[in-house]
């Protein structure tokens, strides 16, 4: 007797759909993608889409596409949170989220839960499916792998299964009950990574937390990089690609791209801004007054990064390197 | 004997539960904390294996996400969420180690939601890694605050399954056999589970508390035997180790 759970499926793929997908939309050629944020965002990311952001909330995560995201008003996201923290905050602060595929989310770890993130969903202003961390990404390996599910053994006898859109099956050999995870294909994702070519192949370092897999699994993937490498840089060590170009639709350079998050080797959280942002969410007035000075009046990330100071940014590095 | 608070009294309790030589998924906060001590002090080769996906790392400072580059600071692997859980899912996990919201008989947790899950009166953060850990490591460890409320009858909301209802619930459910919930530390006793009707049971209290203490401050008839002892009091290096862990007091100044 297969069992459900009560959620509502945010995203529905076939497995003949993720393939004509890649078949259809998916450049093979060799071709520059470097392009900035605004015409990123103009380009691949709409009302309405299913969203995923690659590192861990609040690690190696593409602020200038969550800002440019936030700036252009983009609605009724819905996304991905595999351990969301600062990302998703940001993104329910300039109303962009109407639902949310929640592991993690609404909080900030050792400092504590996120009023915003609170008050959105205790409002009823975002909806909430509950799955967890390695749920959600087995299900985004299942895409990456052409699959429609993926059996596992968590989630069994529990409420995360029941408001969750998973399903049990039975071992077609064993007998042993199992849960079935749903492919998830997002209309798009964003990843920041430490190195990117021209061409979208990237290296992530430190924990790679499921961004391989999660640039195989998109229908668009749009790249944040510390540094555009040379063409070189890959073909002379093909080991270093973490994510091969033909899964990338944009690149874009980004130094300090994870501000205020920490970027692995680079640089580590900016906690008195992060504060400063946490302190503005107890109330929705200040809220719009700290996305006023740090998003809308500022034209890009470069001039976000300016308000910050080089200062402060230099302070970070010295941090990450426990100096 | 050093002052000590209820945190740090929590903290190492919670580190002696941890073998030398095993595997351990931390969750964040004072499980972070308690690991971090097993290894400095009887558990030096203690494998920590956080969920963002780093293997045995060498952690400097305290971190503050599970995921930052702390937890991967002179690790023997970066990997991602799924090689953790896969790790997990294949039996080489041997200890969970949790904190939760509410906790309840059965050693079921919430960290999900209080009240209505579609009307919340609090949204939590929700499963993150800890429905996987607990799923699928061979022993979990649970730390949660003391207090009627916080140790009710029955949990809100499953988020991570104890023993569910009793006895054989887990493997009914098609969860792995021999896993469960092992311990439970709060800020006033340890316990443990019967193994017969798998409800929590306690273990000893710490210094200073009565037993009267811990019955009142829980929300569920605890199973109580004849030979509760009285947990072990932090030691001078533990405290100090403890300090070096912690030093602004981040987590045991809570």
């Amino acid at each position: 007797m297969s069992e459900q759970g009560i959620g509502e499926l945010l995203s529905t793929v076939t497995a003949d759909e993720i393939r004509e997908w890649n078949r259809d939309h998916k450049q093979r050629g060799l071709v520059d993608k470097v392009t900035s944020p605004k015409e990123a965002v103009q380009k691949y990311i709409k009302d309405g889409m299913y969203l995923a952001i690659g590192g861990f909330g609040h690690i190696r995560i593409s602020m200038p596409l969550i800002y440019e995201m936030v700036r252009q008003r983009i609605g009724r996201l819905r996304v991905s949170g595999h351990t969301a923290v600062h990302d998703l905050d940001v993104l329910i602060a300039g109303d962009c989220v109407d639902a949310v595929d929640v592991a993690y989310s609404f909080a900030y770890e050792t400092r504590g839960l996120s009023k915003n993130g609170r008050r959105a969903v205790e409002s009823g202003r975002v909806k909430c499916v509950e799955w967890t961390n390695a749920a959600l990404s087995w299900r985004i390996k299942a895409a990456a792998m052409g699959l429609p599910f993926l059996p596992a053994r968590n989630m069994l006898g529990s409420d995360t299964f029941k408001y969750s859109a998973a399903r049990t099956i039975e071992c077609p050999f064993t007998g042993q009950k199992l849960v079935a995870l749903p492919a998830l294909m997002p209309d798009v994702s964003i990843i920041h990574v430490h190195y990117a070519d021209r061409f979208g192949n990237c290296l992530v370092r430190g924990t790679l937390v499921k961004d391989d897999d999660l640039a195989k699994a998109s229908k668009r993937v749009l790249v944040t990089a510390e540094r555009i490498v040379p063409d070189s840089f890959f073909r002379d060590a093909p080991e270093r690609t973490t994510i091969p170009y033909f899964c990338v639709d944009a690149v874009i350079e980004a130094p300090f791209g994870s501000h205020p998050g920490n970027m692995p080797y680079e640089y580590y959280f900016d906690e008195e801004h992060i504060r400063e942002y946490m302190k503005a969410g107890r109330d929705e007035e200040q809220l719009k007054a700290y996305l006023e000075k740090y998003v809308y009046s500022v034209d890009d990330f470069e001039a976000y990064l300016d308000l910050i100071g080089m200062r402060k940014l230099n302070s970070l590095r010295r941090l990450e390197e426990l100096r | 004997m050093s002052e000590y608070t209820p945190v740090e009294l929590m903290a190492t309790v919670a580190s002696h539960q941890l073998e030398d030589g095993r595997t351990v998924g931390v969750g964040t906060g004072l499980p972070m904390i308690a690991a971090l001590l097993a290894q400095k002090t009887h558990a030096p080769n203690l494998i920590i294996l956080f969920e963002a996906g780093s293997m045995a790392p060498e952690v400097p400072t305290l971190p503050i996400s599970v995921g930052d580059s702390r937890c991967s600071h002179r690790a023997v692997a970066a990997t991602g969420l799924a090689g953790i859980m896969e790790t997990g899912q294949r039996g080489m996990i041997d200890y969970a180690f949790l904190g939760g919201a509410e906790v309840d008989m059965y050693g079921n947790i919430n960290s999900t939601v209080i009240g209505d899950h579609d009307h919340p009166k609090t949204r939590l953060p929700g499963s993150g890694g800890a429905n996987d850990f607990g799923s699928l490591s061979w022993r979990t460890i649970i730390i949660a605050r003391h207090e009627k409320d916080k140790l009710p009858e029955r949990v809100n909301f499953i988020t991570t399954p104890g023993y569910i209802d009793g006895s054989g619930a887990r493997e009914r459910a098609g969860l792995p056999r021999g896993t469960g919930p092992y311990r439970v530390i709060t800020n006033l006793a340890l316990m443990g589970f019967d193994k017969e009707t798998c409800r929590m049971k306690l273990i000893s209290v710490h210094p200073g508390v009565t037993l009267q203490q811990v019955i009142d401050n829980t929300g569920f008839e605890l199973l109580i035997p004849d030979d509760v002892g009285t947990s072990a009091l932090p030691t001078k290096e533990e405290l100090e180790r403890l300090r070096e862990i912690d030093p602004a007091g981040i987590i045991i100044g809570r």
